[in-house]
């Protein structure tokens, strides 16, 4: 059952009031511009032991990926290819307000619209994932763990999830006798075949004034979150809309125009960065 | 099973419905008798009952808010709903859908009228066959005028999407599973405001533009047979 949000991290109302006047002046608590990106910097492969991985700090928000490749069984429906799992944890040692226990809906909802907008526009090819069509295939496990939260996971866990996938390398085939497929984790071959990069781009309201990358502390204020995955070639691949009131059409074009605006450079970012990953490579601290 | 063809030769869908076209909705209110407000949503093949419990007392105590009311809400299918036995265990996606549709539902009932209670929504896809999320919509906004709860509007749901390149109206599960994209929108028609917007698929802005057009045009429709469908409600009660 879902319910109003009640064991929310508390701000004082003159803050909340700065805020939002703020936000009116075209400025923001931080210094930023309303269309402005926090600064965004990026660890790759910080952990050897899983098939890629990718730590982004988008402010203080710190969330890191890691995928795993495992040899499993098709989903029956689509027998001759892999299968692509997103999964987000919201760990306590995230915020003073998460507690242990199975993801609640804001980490399901998280990992299921970064799920759909990888899956839709085909950004893995997973038809290139089988390994013995109809009964064994490549299983990639996508895990977005949040580390440090300070608003806006949804664009930090698709930046970090789209520069693991990228860097992921699957695992050598040793052997294969009838159905047992037999790997060498120790040996890492190709990469992950993928298509097509995606970003998101979550623009939140105040009384209808767009602001991109929204802090916590802005999320808690404002009226809403709307998250627009754009692909490379410019296409939209996923929408979800968050928060408690309506918008109107007009507003929603404007969103989308400067969503459309900050996706290009996110994938220039992803270009960046992804051209010249070892400047990247290093340890965590 | 086989891609069927969606978009036949005379530019009709599989069913035979023009793009721009509505399956056969159906509607009714007050329909159970322990519920404060209740309703009863079909669009084709979707069946959906909606139940609304409050204003009443929230329990446990310490979730109440001291300046408004709680909603509380719960989108659940039936286990015989689908082709293959869902598990009646709540399942992620309708862990989220339920977060989605109270989002919708908190954008139009006045909560600060009520503090310290809560108004629970309790939605069941008793037949899933697309559009589920949208037609539960439908009914809790329903069951919540049913209930007589102060609200600034009605909402009415309607999924839009594209098949075999044509973006058309009010899809059905197999042009949901078979299509390149499922757009559902919640629309209060009577504020013009958007409540719920989700895209599962890809569309390039010209198409989505078009697929929210078409949304707000078919939601219309539907939100006129909501209002007759409240309508007739009370005059029947008048008569009584």
């Amino acid at each position: 059952m879902s319910l109003t949000p009640t064991r929310q991290p508390i701000i004082p109302k003159i803050k909340r009031e700065t805020i939002k006047k703020l936000i009116k002046k075209g400025e923001r608590i931080d210094g930023r511009k309303l269309d402005e990106y926090r600064p965004i910097e990026i660890i790759l492969n910080p952990i050897p032991k899983a098939e890629g991985s990718a730590w982004v700090k988008l402010g203080n928000t710190i969330v890191m990926t890691g995928i795993k490749l495992e040899v499993g069984t098709p989903y029956s429906d689509r027998p001759n290819e892999g299968v692509l799992q997103v999964h987000a944890e919201f760990v306590p040692l995230a915020s003073p307000t998460f507690e242990p226990g199975p993801p609640d809906e804001n980490a399901i909802e998280t990992a299921r619209v970064i799920d759909r907008s990888l899956r839709e526009p085909r950004a893995i090819r997973l038809e290139d994932l089988a390994i013995i069509p109809g009964r064994k295939v490549w299983l990639v496990f996508n895990d977005i763990y949040l580390i440090d939260y300070d608003g806006n996971t949804i664009d930090a866990g698709m930046l970090s999830s789209m520069l693991a996938l990228n860097l992921a390398k699957i695992p050598k085939i040793v052997s294969i006798e009838d159905d047992n497929v037999i790997i060498d984790k120790t040996v890492k071959e190709s990469p992950l075949p993928i298509n097509l990069n995606v970003v998101t781009v979550t623009v939140g309201l105040l009384d209808e004034i767009p602001l991109v990358d929204p802090l916590l502390e802005e999320e808690l204020v404002i009226d809403n979150k709307i998250t627009i995955a754009f692909d490379e070639k410019g296409r939209i691949t996923g929408i979800q809309k968050a928060g408690m009131k309506g918008i109107r059409t007009s507003v929603l074009d404007e969103v989308i125009d400067i969503a459309f605006k900050k996706a290009n450079e996110l994938h220039e970012l992803l270009r960046k960065v992804l051209s010249n990953p070892e400047n990247y490579m290093k340890t965590l601290i | 099973m086989e891609k069927p063809i969606l978009i036949r030769e005379d530019g009709l869908r599989h069913d035979g419905r023009k793009p721009d076209e509505l399956r056969p909705i159906k509607m009714d209110v007050g329909i159970l008798k322990n519920a404060d407000g209740s309703a009863y949503v079909e669009y084709g093949g979707t069946k959906v009952i909606a139940a609304v419990y409050g204003p009443r007392e929230v329990y446990p105590r310490h979730l109440a808010l001291p300046d408004r009311a709680l909603i509380r809400c719960r989108y659940h299918m039936a286990s015989f709903s689908t082709s293959d036995r869902k598990s009646p265990a709540p399942s992620r996606r309708e862990i989220e859908l339920s977060k989605v549709i109270r989002e919708a539902l908190e954008a139009v009932v006045f909560t600060e009228l009520y503090p310290r209670t809560t108004i629970d929504v309790f939605i069941e896809v008793l037949q899933a066959d697309g559009g589920t999320r949208t037609a539960g919509l439908t009914a809790a906004s329903l069951a919540l005028a049913d209930a007589g709860i102060p609200m600034k509007d009605l909402i009415a749901g309607v999924a839009v999407g594209k098949i075999d390149g044509v973006i058309v109206l009010d899809i059905d599960e197999v042009e949901d599973e078979f299509g390149e994209a499922d757009m559902p929108i919640g629309y209060a028609a009577g504020i013009e405001e958007i409540v719920l917007l989700q895209l599962n698929g890809v569309l390039t802005r010209e198409e989505f533009n078009k697929a929210l057009e078409l949304a707000k045009r078919g939601a219309e429709q539907i939100y006129k047979l909501m209002k007759e469908t409240l309508h007739k409600k009370y005059l029947k009660v008048l008569s009584e």
